[in-house]
């Protein structure tokens, strides 16, 4: 049984009925809110496989979103739209994921502060370019993202598993968690087989890796690779869901939150960086509203969730450096292992 | 020379590091079946000569060659597709991996499923994983370190954190094996155990070391080579080269009236 829940697509099933209940249940607002997590939650996984398994830490993947909500806004420019909304997923993926390639092998050659350099350049770069090239792009103002209407066959299955009209607002939360819940499925499989092995080899002893066979640089692009994919589709997700591909939505500060995200939940795990996605999303909005019912006011109140989340962040590198997710796992490790050698005994 | 399939040569191998020469005119074969000894005082150039085998170190004059063949432009990761395996002096075990991913990581190039099956987690996929895995506890097992498979490295004995590695060399069931320092920090009883271990491998492979312990070197190893100042002092049985004046003027001295003879 234990075994059986182990596995990625056990894991992914019961996920999505857990989705399927619980975004039936919810209003537009906590639906256009679960999507963010969504799509915060797919970079972040994307983001932990790179510097929680392969060690290489990346300020670029808010910058890898973009490429992959421009790509999406460029594909969705028109009414009538010219390619499913799935086809034009793939397109976003792939052609952040050629970005990520042509930047993974640079970044193959760097390491610790001069690859964080490297990819904070691209940070601040991307946005840069939206700006630059204007007139495709949209410059400040950004590009408005038409998304088309959900199939009829898929609105008639809605309406049948849940009883409800699908909103536009569900049926995008339901796209996102369908791509997490894909991305994570992939991302599992590959953390968990032999390329999660290399990859973590290589983080763990560069030079014992390369002795047992291991060609380093191919090692990191391909965490590069991957990583930024997921980068690429959660940029999808975002576009389709806040209707616009801006250059201000794809700052520094979404890079940073990403991190942030990552280190919160537990380096290199999933579901760490499904529950560090969880706190960027809903904490500010928790805060806020407990500072408005112990009595301040609005402005001052919505300025406390930066406060209470840098609180929380030093909290956890202090307190639980493993992360929520991996402090808890150690925790569980140290409670199996104390069992069994009392066992034995 | 007598064996029908060479094993691992070098020839007039030169490494000079800015001004300073590393090794001079070095010349030895590993042949299979046998247990090559590289000793020498510290600053010989016995690292050095290591680091030309695998790859770490390219030399300024001189060939490598490995079953009749030469290598040219040999890089670390070449290795395990030459079958030579090498342990690390320090270890190098990956210490937020288990035991068995370690040894598995040896394994690594042996594995026949690639990125796309193992990102759809494919029958084949799986079946691949199972085998490797297989192997890696038989690894494990001829140690007599299976029990410790599913702990992290930093929390097991030395000697034993020692054979995970050895079990990672071996996984790959390489035709050339080399060690460095195989002995360093193990107890006396332990070094006896790693002495029978090393000669029941030439069965499968010949084995390369470098040790500065001498009652290891002198009872495992077939024949010697002798480094002082990265040029080759003496070759032979280490019964030859345990007499060779050279030798004890260069490097043994005392030390080998000291040890007192079995």
């Amino acid at each position: 049984m234990r075994r059986l829940l182990g596995q990625p697509l056990v894991l992914a099933l019961l996920g999505a009925v857990v989705i399927i209940v619980v975004l039936t249940g919810v209003d537009d607002f906590r639906a256009v809110q679960l999507t963010q997590m969504a799509y915060l939650g797919i970079a972040a996984g994307g983001l932990t496989v790179l510097t929680g398994l392969n060690g290489q830490i990346s300020l670029g993947h808010g910058a890898l979103m973009a490429i992959g909500a421009y790509t999406t806004a460029l594909l969705l420019q028109d009414d009538e739209p010219t390619l499913p909304l799935l086809a034009v997923l793939v397109v976003a993926t792939v052609v952040t994921l050629v970005v990520g390639a042509a930047i993974g092998v640079a970044a193959a050659r760097l390491h610790g502060p001069y690859l964080a350099g490297a990819t904070l350049a691209l940070a601040v770069a991307v946005p840069g370019i939206a700006l630059y090239f204007g007139d495709t792009l949209g410059g400040e103002q950004g590009l408005r993202v038409r998304v088309p209407d959900p199939p009829g066959w898929l609105l008639d299955a809605a309406y049948f598993v849940t009883g409800q009209d699908l909103t536009p607002s569900t049926y995008v939360a339901f796209l996102g968690w369908f791509v997490l819940v894909v991305t994570y499925v992939g991302l599992a499989h590959l953390s968990r087989g032999r390329v999660g092995r290399r990859w973590r080899a290589v983080r763990d002893d560069e030079v014992a890796a390369e002795v047992a066979g291991i060609a380093l640089g191919r090692a990191r692009v391909s965490a590069f690779v991957v990583s930024a994919a997921a980068a690429g589709a959660a940029g999808f997700v975002m576009a389709v869901s806040v209707r616009l591909a801006a250059p201000s939505g794809y700052s520094l500060t979404l890079s940073l939150m990403l991190l942030t995200a990552v280190v919160l939940g537990g380096l290199g795990t999933l579901s760490g960086a499904l529950v560090g996605a969880a706190l960027l999303t809903f904490l500010p909005q928790v805060i806020t509203d407990a500072g408005v019912s112990a009595g301040l006011d609005d402005i001052r109140a919505a300025e406390l969730a930066p406060l209470v989340y840098g609180l929380v962040l030093v909290a956890v590198v202090l307190l639980a450096p493993a992360g929520l997710v991996g402090s808890l796992r150690l925790a569980w490790h140290r409670l199996r292992a104390t069992t069994t050698s009392k066992g034995a005994t | 020379m007598s064996a029908a399939r060479p094993g691992l040569a070098m020839h007039d191998v030169t490494v000079t590091f800015g001004g300073l020469t590393a090794l001079s005119g070095v010349s030895l074969e590993a042949r299979p079946h046998e247990v090559l000894g590289v000793i020498g005082p510290n600053g010989a150039g016995k690292t050095t000569l290591f680091n030309v085998a695998c790859g770490f170190v390219v030399p300024d004059a001189g060939t490598l060659s490995w079953r009749g063949r030469e290598l040219q432009r040999l890089r670390p990761h070449d290795l395990a597709g030459l079958r030579i395996s090498r342990t690390l002096q320090g270890l190098g075990l990956f210490d937020r991996m288990t035991v068995l991913d370690n040894v598995l990581v040896g394994a690594d190039h042996d594995a026949t499923s690639g990125f796309w099956s193992a990102l759809l987690s494919l029958p084949r996929a799986s079946r691949d994983e199972a085998r490797l895995r297989g192997r890696a506890l038989a690894a494990l097992d001829e140690l007599g370190v299976a029990s410790y498979a599913d702990r992290y490295p930093a929390s097991l004995p030395y000697a034993v954190r020692k054979k995970v590695a050895l079990a990672r060399a071996l996984v790959s069931e390489p035709e050339l094996l080399l060690l460095d320092e195989p002995a360093s920090g193990l107890s006396d009883a332990e070094m006896a155990d790693l002495g029978s271990l090393l000669r029941g491998l030439t069965d499968r492979m010949a084995v390369m070391l470098v040790e500065h312990h001498m009652d290891l070197v002198m009872s495992v190893c077939d024949d010697l080579v002798v480094l002082d100042f990265g040029r080759v002092i003496a070759t032979g049985s280490p019964a030859e080269v345990r007499d060779d004046p050279a030798v004890q003027a260069a490097y043994l001295g005392n030390a080998v009236d000291a040890t007192p003879e079995a």
